[in-house]
């Protein structure tokens, strides 16, 4: 297949080197910094992935302390979000909540992460306890920080405690040093801080790529949403960008600790730093699979060009795109922020991998934006995306469809620490209230929440990072909004209930799962919450018709979630494995799980490690995992039937005018699942039959999930389960269990 | 910028001759006794005729590295700064002439640098080094 090249007269004409600067504060900023505690170590590299220790800092004590990776935690948690976990069980009591010191924040690579030679290697994972959630959060996460911080020595780094002051905690694994220290003057915002930091603490131009921050902004000391931002240098706009920890609030856990950024300046990055078993078999998988990126992509979904916005017009197209607080899935003018603009508006001429050897490269950024509001009104930024969840997020959820707009509700949402997926779906149920007046211009202080008011809507955001006015009630996220509503009885509580697309108090990502039961069960039936990264199931149900019957659908949501936590576990991104696939994928057995591509991660897995897997393996390796992330929710208060519940947006029509917007749908589905007949019937009536239909259809669908996940019907893993994974090893798993079960 | 070109209508593609091209590209720049790790690779086809793999510096590996450890000599030609290059070989897959290449020895990629040493030992003078104009930078 012949190469197809980018035109580059369809990209703006926009110097992508050209931006505010932020340096000329740097110096004065570094003397006012105080070492609290410094400690020698010394730095090793991994042997097989692993390091084979983890790094304590407990940052209200300032104690420090290494503790051994064993053997035993390997087998079991495997790394990443395994590890993470299995600190976080041991650091918290059931009655802890986000703000205690003994809640921790957990970064792990997992054993395959730094790879160079595979796309998407680079990922490290983050865990919680989320203060919106109360139960575990875990965010998968890319940037530089998590590689460098396992060639610095370590396969995890524990963060307990709370500090009376600001501190930032730096690793400088050349050197063997670790220190806490005071940085009582630091700038707070995400974009500013992490350029000064990475050129405080490289030693050289060339010593900028091995630095990493760990940052958040002004938000995260105000709301409960707060996000992190993991950052790498990107040499050839010059400049320091950002993966996002996003979900859950954890850069609202990191704040409330006093820590200002972590920074890591790791060794140069070589090609073999994990120490391999089988350096050659990850050369030929990597190489495989860069060709096939280079031949299919351009064909396929253009990853390379429009990184994950380019399904902005395929979920449109389907209906499936989120609009107005998921009451519709497709509007107009989708087309101003859809990815034929954003391939003209994003810079071609980057490498936008955010880690080495990332040949996706679907870090897309923007350059030369001129901000026009905030505290950075007139500067020159990048701003980094924006994905599709921030397009439909903040874009057609909320009725936004200018992207210049967006492209400033995406920069401030970085900047100030918010999660973009959170803030799209709070701000368009904050819309749809304000739409029917459970809130109007008294109730929120003046801000005129209509849809696609994008200068009220960053005004929202300001207040939010200024810790004011309607915004900070709006930072309490969707399900403490509800509550609050419901309390001050402005509106019908069902209503208020129904339009909040929160599930255990986690907002939904942007997709409209309405027409598809395999994504319903996907978003409620997860531990952490409805983000589908733990089952993405909406593509194959409704756009490749991949698994037609219920049976496929309730197997599918036993497969995938267990697929797709294997990533986490070892630090791999989930993208390479489905938005490039091979050319004969379709021809394939069990094409939706992309075979040759599962292939490819057993090896890369095996050859690391050392360990022969096979792709069942892969599956119990992830089953262990998850199954003991269930049982710490339910020892937490949650991850209960109960707390599967999904709001009736999710399930179906709402209100009239959403029924009515897709009626001959709805009534078809009155003769064909019901058997009834729709003449004559008034739309309520209509519309109750639905709510029967669905809610019961969705019932069923959470008998055959527990079913198949070997979980009781009440969602609780059977000790029958428990053993088959070897988690009755935990004593303390078993007796959670045992209280729950019949 | 500098480009090794080969003549077909005087290279007979190996057959008479000992693939003295690779050879010595082999033991005087990578120092290996194995003509497999030359930069250049001349092919037979069973049909008569042939081909070679060679690097023509068209520059696609600079536009894909994600370190600039690719960067163009004051020659225009292509090299690899060894010290900044991370090994994730996408210079590798991304060259559609399979002109870069890697062998389990060495981390780092490699490939022919138009350095000549082949165009001195060709028994039939069909290598020449030539002066081409460096082709734009595509985006890909």
């Amino acid at each position: 297949m012949s190469q197809l090249v980018f035109d580059p007269s369809k990209v703006m004409d926009i110097d992508h080197t050209l931006r505010t600067e932020y340096l000329d504060g740097l110096e004065a900023i570094k003397a006012a910094h105080k070492v609290l505690k410094e400690i020698t170590y010394t730095p090793s590299l991994p042997d097989k992935g692993y390091t084979n220790r983890s790094l304590y800092v407990n940052v209200g004590s300032l104690e420090i302390k290494e503790k051994p990776v064993t053997q035993a935690m390997k087998d079991v948690f495997i790394g990443g979000r395994g590890f993470g976990l299995y600190h976080l069980w041991n650091a918290v009591k059931p009655t802890t909540r986000w703000n205690d010191p003994e809640n921790e924040i957990i970064i792990s690579p997992g054993p395959v992460s730094g790879m160079t030679q595979y796309a998407g290697t680079g990922k490290s994972l983050v865990v919680s306890l989320s203060p919106q959630t109360d139960i575990p959060i875990d965010s998968n996460v890319g940037g530089f920080y998590g590689p460098l911080l396992k060639f610095s020595g370590f396969d995890a780094l524990e963060l307990q405690g709370k500090s009376d002051r600001d501190i930032i905690l730096f690793i400088d694994g050349q050197k063997g040093i670790i220190r806490v220290e005071e940085a009582p003057t630091d700038p707070v915002d995400s974009h500013v801080l992490a350029e000064i930091l990475t050129h405080m603490y490289a030693e050289n131009e060339a010593d900028l790529p091995n630095i990493s921050v760990v940052s958040t902004g002004a938000a995260a000391e105000h709301s409960l949403i707060g996000m992190l931002n993991f950052s790498f240098y990107d040499r050839r706009r010059k400049c320091v960008r950002f993966k996002q920890a996003g979900r859950g609030g954890i850069g609202t856990v990191f704040r409330n600790k006093r820590i200002r950024a972590l920074v890591i300046r790791g060794p140069k990055v070589a090609g073999d730093m994990n120490h391999p078993v089988d350096p050659e078999t990850i050369a030929k998988t990597g190489i495989k699979y860069h060709k096939e990126i280079r031949e299919n992509d351009p064909h396929q979904c253009m990853m390379r060009r429009n990184g994950t916005a380019h399904i902005v017009e395929i979920m449109d197209a389907y209906d499936l795109l989120p609009v107005h607080n998921f009451q519709y899935g497709s509007h107009p003018d989708v087309h101003k922020i859809d990815s034929s603009y954003w391939q003209q508006r994003c810079t071609q001429v980057t490498v936008d991998g955010c880690w080495y050897g990332c040949s996706m490269a679907c870090a897309k950024g923007v350059d030369g934006l001129t901000v026009q509001t905030g505290p950075y009104k007139g500067h020159l930024v990048s701003v980094d995306g924006p994905e599709y969840e921030n397009a439909a997020g903040l874009g057609s959820n909320c009725g936004v469809f200018d992207p210049e707009y967006l492209l400033e509700l995406n920069f401030y949402c970085d900047t100030y620490g918010i999660c973009t997926i959170t803030y799209g779906t709070l701000t368009a149920f904050v819309m749809e209230c304000y739409q029917r007046g459970i809130l109007n211009k008294e109730r929120t202080g003046g801000l005129e929440l209509t849809w696609g008011n994008a200068a009220a809507d960053l005004e929202m955001m300001h207040q939010m990072a200024r810790g004011e006015g309607f915004g900070k009630i709006a930072g309490l996220g969707t399900k403490k909004m509800k509550e609050h509503f419901i309390k001050q009885g402005w509106g019908d509580p069902q209503l208020i209930n129904d339009i909040g697309m929160e599930n255990k108090g986690l907002e939904y990502s942007q997709y409209m799962s309405k027409e598809s039961l395999a994504q319903q069960g996907g978003y409620a039936l997860t531990n952490k919450g409805p983000q589908h990264d733990e089952a993405w199931l909406i593509f194959m149900d409704m756009v490749n018709k991949q698994i037609p019957t219920f049976e496929d659908k309730a197997e599918a949501l036993y497969y995938f979630p267990l697929f797709r936590t294997w990533f986490g576990l070892n630090g791999f991104c989930k993208l390479p494995w489905n938005d490039v696939v091979p050319a004969n994928n379709s021809e394939q057995p069990e094409a939706h799980k992309v075979p040759e591509h599962v292939q490819n991660y057993v090896d890369l897995f095996t050859a690391t490690t050392g360990i022969k897997i096979t792709k069942e393996d892969l599956i119990t390796q992830s089953a262990k995992v998850y199954n003991f992330q269930r049982v710490f929710n339910i020892r937490m208060g949650k991850g209960l039937r109960l707390h599967d519940a999904a709001p009736y947006r999710s399930l179906g029509p709402v209100t009239k005018e959403e029924y009515e917007s897709r009626a001959e749908r709805y009534d078809q589905q009155i003769v064909t699942e019901m058997g009834l007949d729709p003449v004559g019937k008034t739309t309520e009536e209509k519309m109750a039959l639905h709510r029967e239909w669905r809610t019961g259809r969705f019932s069923q669908l959470m008998d055959a999930v527990y079913t198949r996940r070997g979980w009781t019907l009440d969602g609780v893993p059977t000790l029958e389960r428990l053993k088959e994974l070897g988690l009755d090893a935990f004593p303390e798993v078993v007796e959670v269990v045992k209280q729950h079960l019949p | 910028m500098k480009q090794l070109v080969i003549d077909f209508q005087k290279c007979d593609a190996g057959r008479n001759c000992e693939h003295e091209c690779e050879l010595e590209c082999a033991i005087k720049v990578f120092k290996v006794d194995d003509p497999a790790q030359a930069a250049l690779q001349i092919k037979a086809y069973e049909e008569g005729g042939g081909h070679a793999i060679l690097c023509d510096q068209c520059g696609d590996c600079v536009v894909v590295c994600p370190t600039e450890a690719l960067k163009r000599n004051k020659l225009g030609v292509v090299m690899i700064d060894k010290k900044i290059c991370v090994g994730c070989y996408m210079c590798i897959g991304f060259c559609e002439k399979d002109a870069f290449m890697r062998n389990s020895d060495w981390i780092t990629p490699h490939k022919c640098t138009s350095c000549g040493i082949c165009v001195k030992v060709c028994p039939h003078g069909a290598l020449s080094i030539v002066e081409v104009p460096e082709p734009a930078p595509r985006i890909i």
